[in-house]
């Protein structure tokens, strides 16, 4: 009797560690290609209608080739929203963020998680993402993000307005611009701007620098990672802008600004006319197909600096990026979702096709389920450039590119004057933050 | 037990009671406030010591927060460029939009108990103002003061007159929210209203007995009686100076249009060229868009110190001016 008692506690035993091994084996292999738990996961996306239906759309896909894993996803959501609730512990499973400059700040406080070893089981690379989406995801050298969708920058023109002034092509580099914007100027008998070639006003629209400045192949930092606005590049820009601000005179620029209906709106001054060249984001040709189909634009790479030909073709570009909050509570088959919607090519291109944003891997821009409108294949071209650059991902977040123009709305604006010394001084207060940043932190 | 020592413990037994009373008083002093104590404690007390805390720490509010010292307050008064710019902003609206407030609310107030007909009126049109939620208000002044397509420059344009940039303007944008907050002053103006109406009507005859004009029955009759409510008015709005935020939040970002970068909506706090980056967006700015809540908070330590420092001074100094009425002295 004690030996079958024995035997069978050795059994229970075994059987108890069995199944408790086991249980841990399809715990700690349940994030790669193999099935998951059933689970119900939440997704939170900055998206609204009508971008969100599209959304939806690719993760029922996901759904169906995921059976047991119901995702319920809610959108018009901000980074807000996401820090309160990783503070507050209800985070979702799976986060998209629209600001990818906000990787500084989920990566190493540690509040998207590292998603290496997922990425390594399943064999994911990092080097199926273009250089800029692989940088601006993660952050030294830790990847708590995909990019998912990207927004490229170039140029719009309106084809209307340039024949008339007699051009054919949309100009390559600046001095081209220059001329070919003061051409199209148009101003009424009281001087008053009625269609303005092309607008430099600071931070008006798209003008700001992280979306000039690849033109002039100008960089952010230096090989140390100090901030490195002070370089001929940088000035070379900004005289540009300040040049051609001050043909138009500030305080009209000012005026027709006011005047010139807000960004995301059917008054868009290029949408209506009122601008004839314009640096703006791909997403600009769904907008025009819906609001005003009847425009006649072309889009391009935007110009380059005279002695930078050799980037012509290339931009700048940021995008959209989607982790796993710490919080979630379904890891493995957030990851799954996480993985989906930032590596499949279909998946990425069928969102492309509906949100009209760039497609994040190398494979999805050359998906055959790819289908451009007219003008986009610029945005796509822009965006596989290979000198098409990124900001850079730092601890303080967009501070850096905010610094920045805060000095240079006041250089454009004549109330500084000394431009190198604005420069410098920009990248010390930018190197003060950063190292505020750092305070306290173990060697 | 005998009749003289019942006698020597009676006065034991009643001091006994009498404390128990006490006790049972102060409990039940202690429970009628027990729910603004617990208020007062966990949205007041709590949050203040935990800045506090956090201003010696760097906290960006999703990794437990850092020891630094006193790094946070070297930065900000040896590193940090905007904070400077910030406080000139907002020491500027307080010199003002503060008297001009205090001015505009009191001359109002004086008219209205002036008035004879049409009293009712003119308190709902003056009063209305007060009741228009902050962000509202100030879309519709930045609409109405659009250099180009609003209603003050258009009409201005049809006199001839090119008018100003407004809130697109470094000159023009404080002035401009001096203007939003002059157009708000209802809430002070109906104290105001309240404390003219109070000044004893003897006074008045007196002075006038004596031979005092209207100005001289203001200088020397008005504006002593009502003093004490001068003096609130004017702690109240040096307070809600150094707090100023939502209106610049919003002026700034409308009129500053939209820039966008890393996909998502730029901010234009301070627009234009920082004019509007009042102490209080600067610090909402380094807690909120920068994750800077360490930092952020030693800002609002130095925001309480000033506003303690500058109520005290006030309310110091109005001595001199500040007559209560059936006071000592």
């Amino acid at each position: 009797m004690r030996r079958v008692l024995l035997a069978f506690g050795v059994l229970l035993m075994l059987t108890v560690t069995g199944c408790g091994g086991s249980s841990k084996s399809a715990s700690s292999t349940s994030s790669s290609t193999t099935k998951v738990q059933p689970a119900n996961i939440t997704i939170w996306t900055p998206f609204v209608d009508p971008e969100l239906i599209t959304f939806k759309k690719v993760v029922k896909d996901f759904e169906t080739k995921n059976p047991g894993i119901h995702v319920k996803v809610i959108g018009g959501t901000n980074d807000d929203k996401i820090v309160a609730a990783i503070r507050g512990g209800n985070a979702p499973d799976v986060a998209q963020s629209f600001t990818s400059d906000n990787t500084g700040v989920f990566c190493p406080s540690g509040a998207w998680i590292d998603l290496g070893s997922y990425m390594q089981k399943d064999g994911v690379k990092d080097s199926i993402f273009p250089a800029a989406p692989r940088d601006y995801s993660k952050f030294e050298g830790k990847r708590c993000a995909l990019p998912m969708l990207a927004d490229a920058y170039g140029l719009y023109y309106n084809k209307t307005l340039l024949a008339k002034a007699g051009y054919k092509s949309p100009p390559k580099t600046i001095s081209e611009l220059t001329a070919m914007a003061k051409r199209l100027t148009q101003r009424d008998s009281s001087g008053k701007l009625k269609v303005v070639g092309f607008n430099p006003f600071p931070s008006w629209y798209e003008n700001v620098p992280a979306h000039f400045g690849p033109s002039w192949g100008a960089n952010w930092v230096d090989g140390g990672g100090n901030s490195n606005l002070n370089t001929p590049a940088w000035a070379d820009q900004l005289r540009w802008q300040k040049s051609l601000i001050d043909w138009y005179g500030y305080d009209n620029l000012v005026r027709f600004n006011a005047g010139a209906g807000d960004e995301f709106s059917a008054s868009n001054a290029f949408e209506t006319g009122k601008v004839a060249m314009h640096m703006d984001g791909e997403w600009r040709v769904a907008f025009l197909k819906r609001e005003h189909p009847e425009l006649k634009y072309g889009t391009a790479p935007f110009p380059v600096a005279d002695d930078k030909a050799d980037l012509y073709g290339a931009g700048y570009t940021t995008g959209s990026i989607i982790g796993i909050p710490k919080t979630s509570k379904h890891k493995d088959q957030a990851w799954l979702l996480v993985k989906y919607l930032g590596t499949n090519p279909t998946a990425l291109a069928e969102l492309s096709n509906g949100i009209q944003n760039v497609p994040t891997t190398s494979a999805s821009l050359k998906s055959p389920v790819l289908k451009p409108l007219p003008g986009f294949q610029t945005f796509l071209d822009v965006f596989g450039n290979k000198n098409t650059t990124t900001t850079p991902i730092t601890r303080i977040g967009a501070a850096n590119q905010e610094t920045f123009q805060s000095f240079i709305a006041k250089y454009l604006s004549g109330s500084k004057k000394d431009l190198e010394g604005g420069l410098k001084n920009t990248d010390e207060q930018i190197d003060a933050m950063e190292k505020q940043a750092e305070a306290g932190q173990a060697p | 037990m005998s009749a003289a020592a019942a006698e020597a413990t009676r006065p034991v037994d009643r001091s006994r009671a009498k404390s128990r009373a006490a006790w049972r008083r102060r409990g039940i002093v202690l429970a009628f406030m027990s729910p603004w104590l617990v208020g007062f404690s966990v949205f007041f007390g709590y949050p203040l010591v935990m800045s506090a805390y956090l201003s010696f720490t760097h906290y960006d509010l999703l990794s437990p927060p850092r020891w630094v010292g006193l790094d946070n307050y070297r930065f900000m008064f040896g590193t940090d460029q905007q904070v400077w710019p910030a406080v000139k902003n907002t020491l500027w609206f307080i010199a003002i939009a503060v008297p001009l407030q205090v001015l505009f609310a009191l001359g109002i107030a004086i008219m209205l108990s002036r008035a004879r007909r049409g009293v009712g009126v003119f308190r709902t049109v003056f009063y209305l103002p007060a009741l228009a939620p902050p962000v509202a208000a100030t879309l519709g002044f930045v609409y109405l003061l659009n250099p180009a397509t609003g209603p003050v420059n258009t009409i201005l344009g049809k006199l001839g007159i090119q008018g100003p940039l407004w809130f697109d303007s470094p000159e023009w944008s404080k002035p401009s929210l001096t203007l939003l907050a002059i157009w708000g002053v209802g809430n002070t103006m109906i104290i105001f209203l309240a404390a003219v109406i109070d000044v004893p009507k003897h006074l008045y005859e007196s002075a006038e007995l004596d031979g005092a004009g209207i100005f001289s029955r203001l200088r020397f009759v008005t504006l002593p009686t009502i003093s004490p409510v001068i003096l609130f008015a004017v702690v109240i709005g040096v307070i809600e100076g150094l707090q100023y935020f939502t209106q610049a939040y919003v002026a700034a970002n409308v009129a500053g249009g939209s820039a966008t970068y890393s996909a998502e909506q730029a901010n234009k706090l301070g627009y234009p060229e920082d004019s509007t980056l009042f102490y209080p967006v600067l610090l909402y700015q380094q807690g909120f868009r920068y994750f800077n809540m360490g930092y952020a908070s030693a800002m609002a330590m130095l925001l309480l110190a000033v506003s303690f420092a500058v109520t005290f001074l006030i309310v110091r100094h109005s001595r001199r001016f500040v007559h209560y009425q059936g006071a000592a002295r």
